[in-house]
């Protein structure tokens, strides 16, 4: 597979682009901010989304999606990269959409993909409980009850969980924390007796919440995938999410880096354009180089995916490892050579460094995913 | 639709091309050949006066050679392979998965040939590229001088017209090899009132040319491959010079973008033993089976997550210049990252040798092969232009932000 887009991806890449520049410029987020708006989105602009086939671009075509894959998914996940768009897509539309269509039976698939694809589902998968991302260190425990199970424990930083209308939960049926083995995803109705959903207003003023289980009871076809072994699953399904992760970070950079290129070659200082500075043109040089690498270790990640989900991850550590150090760089860099401009509210470019912060924890931090290529090589 | 089935029996063809090449190479590149080359004599370099340095190192040149392989992607006429971008990727990726050798290394392949396919007439062509792509004339680059490195148009070497001739006159520094080669490849300022970029030719003349001398430089890494070189009246036919007279830069420019990728590929991307099981062998491994120092091991691995990315870049910048989307000025991004990257491998490759990669002149070292390879790919960020003058190019030409 060559690493350029084909005429179909340039082609969703603009109508992306034109939409979300046009609906959800930075100033869409920073209006959802400043009105503490209750949802942290614009349910019509989901609306135009699910209209043009993005919501459910993932979901299998006889389910009513498009039938599209994981660079596809990137391409959008980079546009709301540019933009900070906050939006479902990532949560429901890729996330959640692969869980259910690579991990659920066919009265599961029918019933909820072609209402995700509809755009009038959203779904979520709740997953980190930590301070970190260790997906088998999860400890909320479900054990069996009549024909089903109760669920108890606790999340973190489920995405969008205020306005899911349904959970995905990763919980314990076996062993102990730190274990493949014992891992159960269960489908969870988020009105569901004993769910106390707390809204996180975090600081990229993205939709997060905490989600408290209490003794939650859900039947036996609630499992999705095999009880205890959904460790395989996750897996991939996690990989997924990073793989668009990174590409948001890909087009976070990207955006910043451009606006920062745009202010060296108009802020004078000294008689001079900034940009005639060696010491910042070689900054910025440097940055763009990092971008390109990143950009192609993105693409390769997501093409791996699109190939064999299975055998990704070493891909996908390279990409989520590198996007997120690059994406760090990008707004760092932003920032200083904004100067004091750079630090007010009123400038859009602290909005980035935020969501780089946010995107960097998601799925696991740069460490996190150097160490997993340093396993997957045996030193 | 059709469309569709166009692709189909392209990537069929490709399927087959895969098979037969992954059989060919199977059978045909010797075991000794599937390892990198650990010192410079291992290496192939080709010339009037070569020597193989083993019999497998023969064998495999002149089968390559003989496949058109040594120049995969010329055209047959000239003795390349013919082979299209899709096939020439794919004839790398099966070299690369059994760590196969460049079975000849040389300047005509990597700078010369490129330029000449461009720039060089008929004659020119027929005359020089079959040769470069047996190996048969060794090539050295004539652009650095004492006072011309980085602003390397400023260089004064003269060239003035004497009939059908050009007489030269004056001195080169920093020559690779130019002790071993044949031919140079030289520029040479031949209209001394024009514009600094605007007097300079590209001339190729034969090194055994009277007039000509070399002197060997010493290194910090106990080898001197390299010469100042020195040009006393040497008379050269004007039909040498390639492109057009005074229009030399172009040429210039053009290759060094060839010397700059092939400069960016070096460093045993993705062949040989990986740096993390190198490490293991001599700091040793926890009860885990990870490296016993944690933060060298650290150091690997995020040295291991920037080159496989930077082989995905290099690889979309082919596939970019395939589809016609390549930035001309890219190359100078590759070589600044390949070249740094290159360095940071071989300061693990000591830290993880310790005490046993300091050894100089000892048979157990191979003769000191792990610290005078550190010490040589200092120069990478140097040769072909230094890393400020590649992050400079960046900045103006792809940036576009203003000069100083
Ligand atoms: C191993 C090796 C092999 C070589 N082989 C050849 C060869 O075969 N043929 C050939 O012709 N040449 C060859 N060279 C020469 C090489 O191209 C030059 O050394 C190089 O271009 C730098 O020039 P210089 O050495 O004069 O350094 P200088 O130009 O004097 O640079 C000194 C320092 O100043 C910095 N500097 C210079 N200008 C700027 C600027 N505008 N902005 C910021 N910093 C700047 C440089 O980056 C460097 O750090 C080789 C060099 C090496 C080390």
């Amino acid at each position: 597979m060559p690493l350029v887009l084909t005429e179909e991806q340039s082609m969703l890449r603009d109508s992306a682009r034109g939409l979300i520049s046009d609906k959800a410029p930075v100033s869409h987020l920073r209006h959802l901010r400043d009105s503490k708006d209750p949802t942290g989105f614009s349910k019509e602009l989901w609306h135009s989304f699910a209209e043009m086939g993005f919501a459910g671009l993932l979901v299998p075509e006889e389910f009513g999606g498009s039938g599209l894959g994981f660079v596809e998914a990137g391409i959008i996940m980079e546009e709301i990269g540019r933009t900070l768009m906050p939006s479902p897509f990532l949560a429901t539309s890729v996330v959640a959409a692969s869980v259910l269509s690579r991990g659920g039976n066919a009265a599961q698939k029918s019933e909820y993909l072609s209402e995700i694809a509809s755009g009038s589902l959203l779904a979520t998968l709740a997953i980190d409980e930590g301070a970190k991302h260790r997906p088998l260190q999860t400890s909320l425990k479900a054990v069996r009850a009549g024909n089903g199970f109760k669920l108890s424990g606790a999340k973190a930083l489920v995405v969008d969980g205020h306005v899911a209308d349904l959970l995905i939960v990763a919980a314990r049926t076996a062993g102990d924390a730190g274990e493949r083995e014992g891992l159960t995803l269960f489908l969870v109705n988020p009105k569901a007796k004993g769910v106390a959903i707390e809204r996180t207003i975090m600081v990229d003023a993205h939709n997060a919440a905490r989600i408290e289980f209490a003794n939650v009871e859900v039947d036996a076809d609630s499992v999705l995938g095999e009880v205890d072994q959904a460790a395989g699953l996750l897996d991939g399904v996690l990989d997924i999410g990073r793989g668009a992760v990174a590409a948001e970070m890909v087009g976070l950079s990207d955006e910043v880096f451009n606006r920062t290129v745009e202010y060296l070659k108009s802020r004078k200082q000294f008689g001079k354009l900034i940009g005639e500075f060696q010491a910042l043109q070689h900054r910025a040089a440097e940055l763009y180089i990092d971008i390109e690498i990143t950009r192609a270790a993105t693409m390769k990640a997501l093409q791996a995916l699109d190939a064999d989900v299975v055998k990704a991850t070493p891909a996908v550590a390279v990409a989520k490892a590198r996007a997120g150090t690059t994406a760090t760089r990008a707004v760092q860099e932003g920032v200083q050579m904004h100067g004091g401009m750079g630090m007010t509210d009123q400038f859009d470019i602290g909005f980035f460094m935020k969501r780089a912060r946010v995107c960097e924890e998601l799925f696991g931090d740069a460490n996190y995913h150097t160490e997993q290529l340093a396993r997957s090589r045996g030193y | 639709m059709s469309d569709l089935k166009a692709s189909d029996t392209e990537a069929a063809d490709l399927d087959t091309f895969r098979n037969e090449t992954r059989a060919w190479l199977e059978a045909n590149c010797p075991p000794e050949m599937r390892k990198p080359a650990t010192s410079d004599a291992d290496v192939f370099w080709g010339g009037r006066n070569a020597k193989f340095s083993s019999e497998p190192q023969r064998i495999w040149f002149e089968r390559m050679r003989d496949k058109g392989w040594t120049v995969p992607d010329w055209p047959r006429e000239y003795g390349g392979g013919g082979l299209s971008a899709a096939e020439h990727k794919v004839l790398r990726a099966e070299m690369a998965r059994i760590g196969a050798r460049p079975p000849l290394s040389s300047f005509g392949i990597w700078m010369l040939g490129p330029a000449l396919l461009k720039y060089g007439n008929d004659a020119q062509k027929k005359e020089h590229l079959p040769k470069i792509a047996a190996g048969e004339i060794r090539w050295c680059q004539g652009y650095s001088e004492p006072n011309a490195g980085s602003d390397l148009a400023s260089l004064q070497t003269r060239a003035e017209s004497d009939g059908d001739d050009f007489i030269i006159t004056g001195s080169k520094i920093w020559t690779s090899y130019a002790n071993y080669a044949d031919w140079i490849f030289c520029l040479v300022r031949t209209d001394p009132t024009a514009k600094k970029h605007d007097g300079i030719s590209f001339i190729l003349f034969d090194m055994t040319s009277k007039g000509v001398s070399t002197k060997p430089i010493l290194l910090i890494s106990g080898y001197s491959p390299f010469c100042e070189t020195f040009f006393d009246n040497v008379r050269v036919p004007k039909s040498h010079v390639v492109g057009t007279i005074n229009r030399g830069w172009d040429v210039a420019k053009y290759l060094l973008q060839h010397e700059r990728a092939m400069i960016s590929g070096m460093g045993e991307r993705g062949v040989g033993r990986p740096l993390g099981q190198i490490a293991a062998d001599s700091v040793g491994t926890d009860g885990q089976g990870r490296l016993d120092d944690a933060m060298l091991r650290g150091q690997i691995a995020s040295f291991d997550v920037d080159e496989a990315a930077l082989a995905a870049c290099a690889e979309r910048a082919v596939d970019l210049a395939k589809a016609g989307q390549a930035h001309p000025a890219f190359s100078s991004a590759m070589k600044y990252y390949g070249t740094e990257l290159n360095k940071r491998r071989h300061e693990i490759l000591m830290s993880a040798g310790g005490v046993d990669a300091l050894e100089w002149e000892s048979e157990r070292s191979r003769q000191g092969a792990r610290p005078r390879a550190w010490l040589r790919t200092k120069a990478n960020s140097i040769e072909g232009g230094t890393s400020e003058v590649m992050l400079g190019i960046v900045a103006k030409r792809i940036l576009d932000l203003p000069g100083a």
